[in-house]
């Protein structure tokens, strides 16, 4: 099986890197699923829980907050200011920011600040409840 | 002759006292250099990833986006950014890099631009404010340790003036880079319009050139990207920044530390001769007050 190299950047460093077999991301017009030998591609991404099915056949799951998706060379990066990898997020701790979020937001018009952390928010939920679900 | 032996010997606790502080903040200050240099390699990756991107889209598309082309029109109104310390004990860190702001803007006035001063750290705002310069913007609390929300927030207000009706024509930064321990020089970037020169080369005849595909279209996607690329960028300044802060505040420390020593050894030595005459000037009058008894017998 070939694969390709993937690297998730974030601002604060890389959140995740290694051979996949093939990505799976959520961008502005849909989900992309990419796989080795990709010809060059450049997307935006939306807040969203990558998937990235590595070279051992396991499933990496990384919570982005939008950010970009880029192919080149047999090289997939993903670049997004937050990026975590599902293992790392603390579900309660996402899912009640979330709540909390999402009453503020139900209320009354909010700022792009706290619309950018409800997708945030969103995004680790959703990465972490494919995580656990992945366990089971 | 007493109380100016016991004037010496308080200055020297008192210069004793202050060494143990500037000690104290050098070691605090080399101990965190480390921590901030780890942090600025960090973002790395980030940076780079970002140019390659920024440069694809540059080289690979035609598009034509407000971010990176020259507006046609001439340059009038330029923002300079500049990054100073919180607060003082850092050497000349915060001076230079005023005085390379300073340069720039002079040059700008000479070129008949209008300068816009957004500032980083309380040094640089009073220095603005002392001289009642006007500041557009500024952003203080964070020098020595910034977070990726602080870039954030500075990039999407630049950004915005840049873009906005009437707005800024041109954004320039002055960041202080970190060359070694030793060695930290005032650097002036412009940051906007682009200028991507990494990685951006003319493709050769024989070279093929990745056709990129673009979703939904190139201009979307510079859409996003180039703020993204820009509080990159300012993240990667405010970092450097930092550490050269750190680093510029730990020579600064030792050199009070050391100066402190040395003035510690030549008060020590004149509070000693100062005790030795004391004690001479003792002996000479019970000698002599011992001498005029007896010539009176």
């Amino acid at each position: 099986m070939e694969t390709i190299r993937v690297e998730v950047v974030a601002a604060e460093g890389i959140a995740w890197e290694g051979e996949a077999q093939s990505v799976i991301a959520r961008t502005t017009e849909g989900d992309v699923g990419i796989m080795a030998k990709h010809e060059p591609f450049l997307a935006a991404l939306v807040p969203c829980a990558a998937e990235v099915l590595t070279e051992d056949g396991r499933r990496e799951i990384v919570a982005v907050d939008g950010g970009f998706i880029s192919v080149a060379d047999n090289r997939v990066s993903l670049l997004a200011g937050y990026a975590r990898v599902a293992g790392e997020i603390d579900q309660a701790a996402a899912e009640r920011e979330l709540a909390a979020l999402e009453k503020q937001i139900e209320g009354s018009e909010v700022d792009d600040e706290t619309r950018a952390r409800f997708h945030r928010a969103q995004a680790q939920v959703k990465a972490a409840q494919l995580a656990a679900s992945e366990h089971r | 002759m007493a109380a100016s032996l016991r004037e010496l010997r308080q200055r020297r606790n008192s210069v004793m006292a202050t060494k143990k502080i500037t000690k104290a903040m050098e070691l605090i200050a080399s101990s965190r250099i480390i921590k901030a240099q780890r942090a600025a390699a960090r973002a790395l990756p980030f940076t780079h990833e970002l140019n390659r991107a920024v440069s694809a889209v540059a080289t690979y598309s035609r598009a034509d986006h407000p971010l990176t082309k020259h507006s046609t029109e001439e340059v009038k109104k330029v923002a300079v950014f500049f990054i100073t310390s919180d607060r003082g004990m850092n050497g000349a860190y915060s001076s230079n890099a005023i005085k390379a702001a300073d340069r720039m803007i002079r040059r700008l006035l000479d070129e008949g631009k209008e300068p816009y001063r957004y500032v980083v750290g309380r040094k640089g705002v009073s220095y603005l404010n002392f001289r009642q310069l006007p500041i557009e913007a500024h952003w203080e609390g964070f020098s020595d340790a910034p977070r990726y929300e602080n870039a954030v927030e500075i990039a999407d207000r630049l950004v915005a003036d840049f873009l906005a009706e009437d707005g800024v024509d041109e954004i320039w930064a002055v960041y202080t880079r970190m060359e070694s321990m030793i060695s930290q020089v005032p650097r002036v970037r412009r940051i906007l319009p682009l200028e991507v020169v990494e990685g951006v080369h003319d493709p050769d005849v024989h070279e093929l050139v990745p056709l990129y595909e673009f979703e939904p279209d190139p201009e979307t996607v510079l859409d996003a990207l180039l703020p993204l690329y820009v509080r990159s960028r300012i993240w990667f300044y405010l970092l450097q920044s930092a550490a050269s802060q750190l680093a510029s505040q730990q020579r600064a420390m030792k050199s009070a530390t050391d100066n402190a020593q040395q003035l510690v050894e030549k008060l020590t030595l004149q509070a000693n001769q100062a005790r030795q005459a004391q004690i001479t000037q003792e002996i000479s009058e019970i000698v002599g007050g011992a001498g005029a008894l007896a010539e009176q017998n």
